[in-house]
């Protein structure tokens, strides 16, 4: 069994993942597996990869960490040659590429699981289930909840799984992203006909019946006009300000890494849970290892 | 009116829309290589469709699978098996619901216009989703 998209998992599927993943948190699954995990990013990472590793570890497993830059692929292997090669060295491989599409061809290449860290602007299903997790242990679920999505919601892979996600499980969307930067309107509509979904857009920065403010970087290279993105962050940067009139419960997440979307201060401020939710990486990880292992047994 | 000579064996592709016979033609992978006689009449007054073309093709009777993929650029069309000079099967076309190689990923950025892969798409309501980048094309963003 892979982990590629969100849209092979179903909720049950999901639910399992959160609830193994909250034993996880709690310290309550002494499993050890005498495994190797294999981490291969074509892009660069920081939480993802390392959170992998960590979770690996935990799970009494070594890991093998793929650096592109030093491997055949400079002389001209092949993607789907290297990943064949590398599932005789390891026992689950998580793979992170700019192009979209990567971990699925890897799935179905090799027999051993893959598990999708990213791949291009197309999906990032771990981080979802982080992000799940996250608003299931802060807010006690995840149903009809307001969940406000702040930024650039066209570019950015977590978006992608996450809306899929919270369609499915009830959440009540608002969209609020600059002009250009908006959410695929095929998105849009699968998740209105899948699931139901209610979905909103807006374009000013207020909170007040939101839940879940979610934060996503603006990136900067995908603009042509220097000046139009600095304008453009500035105009969408998450300020005390905008927090002003919002819910005493309010939780703002963010995938990170934030740059300057999200003003300094607001660090300090109760509502803000990414930190929280960036280090949820590890036991929601262990989850997902130990769900693809298939040894969801309970000790 | 033009005429063209009636077939003894093979296939006969009628209502393809107007200005797509040589694109069926192409779809079915028929060329000059093949051996039997093909015919490609365009623009054919019709009732149904205003305007039609129609391709006969002698020697060769394509399958079911084939000719649905004749669905994705023409989705009225109709096939005719003729032998011995007679129609011994008719049948509409239709949308498949998978396709396998039949063309390139519209996407750039997607792995398999760069690493060697089978293009598969799966059909998602009028749409056909690639199984890899999971993006949603329209079937003459595929066939072109």
């Amino acid at each position: 069994m892979n982990l590629i998209s969100i849209r092979d998992l179903d909720k049950k599927e999901i639910e399992k993942i959160l609830d193994l993943s909250e034993e996880m948190a709690a310290g309550k699954i002494k499993r050890k597996y005498d495994k190797i995990l294999a981490t291969l990013f074509f892009e660069p990472s920081t939480r993802t990869r390392l959170s992998f590793q960590a979770a690996a570890l935990r799970l009494g497993m070594s890991y093998l960490d793929f650096s592109p830059e030093t491997s055949s692929l400079k002389k001209g292997e092949t993607f789907t040659d290297t990943i064949k090669v590398i599932s005789g060295y390891a026992d689950v491989l998580v793979i992170r590429h700019p192009k979209e599409g990567t971990a699925r061809l890897a799935g179905d290449a090799i027999e051993k699981p893959v598990i999708n860290g990213g791949d291009g602007g197309n999906q990032h299903p771990t981080q979802t289930l982080i992000d799940l997790f996250t608003i299931r242990k802060t807010k006690g679920k995840i149903s009809n909840l307001n969940v406000s999505l702040l930024g650039d919601l066209k570019h950015a892979r977590t978006m992608q799984s996450l809306v899929y996600a919270l369609a499915m499980f009830g959440a009540k969307i608002t969209l609020i992203s600059p002009k250009g930067l908006e959410l695929d309107p095929t998105l849009i509509k699968e998740v209105e006909e899948k699931f139901d979904a209610k979905i909103k857009t807006k374009s000013e920065l207020s909170f007040n019946d939101a839940d879940v403010l979610y934060v996503c970087r603006i990136q900067e290279e995908r603009f042509a006009d220097p000046y139009e993105a600095k304008r453009i962050k500035e105009q969408f940067m998450l300020k005390s300000e905008h927090l002003k009139n919002t819910k005493k419960d309010l939780v703002i997440l963010s995938p990170l890494p934030k740059i300057n979307e999200i003003s300094h201060e607001i660090d300090a401020n109760n509502k803000a849970k990414y930190f929280e939710q960036a280090h949820y990486g590890v036991p929601v990880r262990m989850a997902i290892i130990d769900y693809l292992l298939g040894r969801q047994t309970r000790n | 009116m033009l005429n063209v000579e009636a077939i003894e064996n093979g296939t006969v592709i009628d209502h393809i829309r107007a200005g797509k016979g040589k694109k069926v033609l192409e779809m079915l992978g028929i060329n000059e290589n093949n051996a039997g006689r093909v015919a490609l009449v365009m623009n054919v007054p019709s009732k149904r469709l205003n305007k039609k073309d129609i391709v006969k093709i002698e020697g060769a009777f394509v399958n079911e699978e084939q000719t649905n993929l004749v669905a994705l650029i023409s989705p009225k069309s109709t096939i005719n098996i003729i032998k011995n000079g007679k129609v011994i099967e008719k049948r509409e076309v239709e949308i498949p619901n998978a396709l396998k190689n039949v063309g390139n990923c519209p996407n750039p950025n997607c792995i398999t216009n760069t690493e060697h892969a089978e293009k598969i798409f799966e059909k998602e309501e009028s749409k056909f989703r690639c199984h890899y980048c999971e993006r949603c094309f329209a079937a003459e963003e595929l066939v072109g």
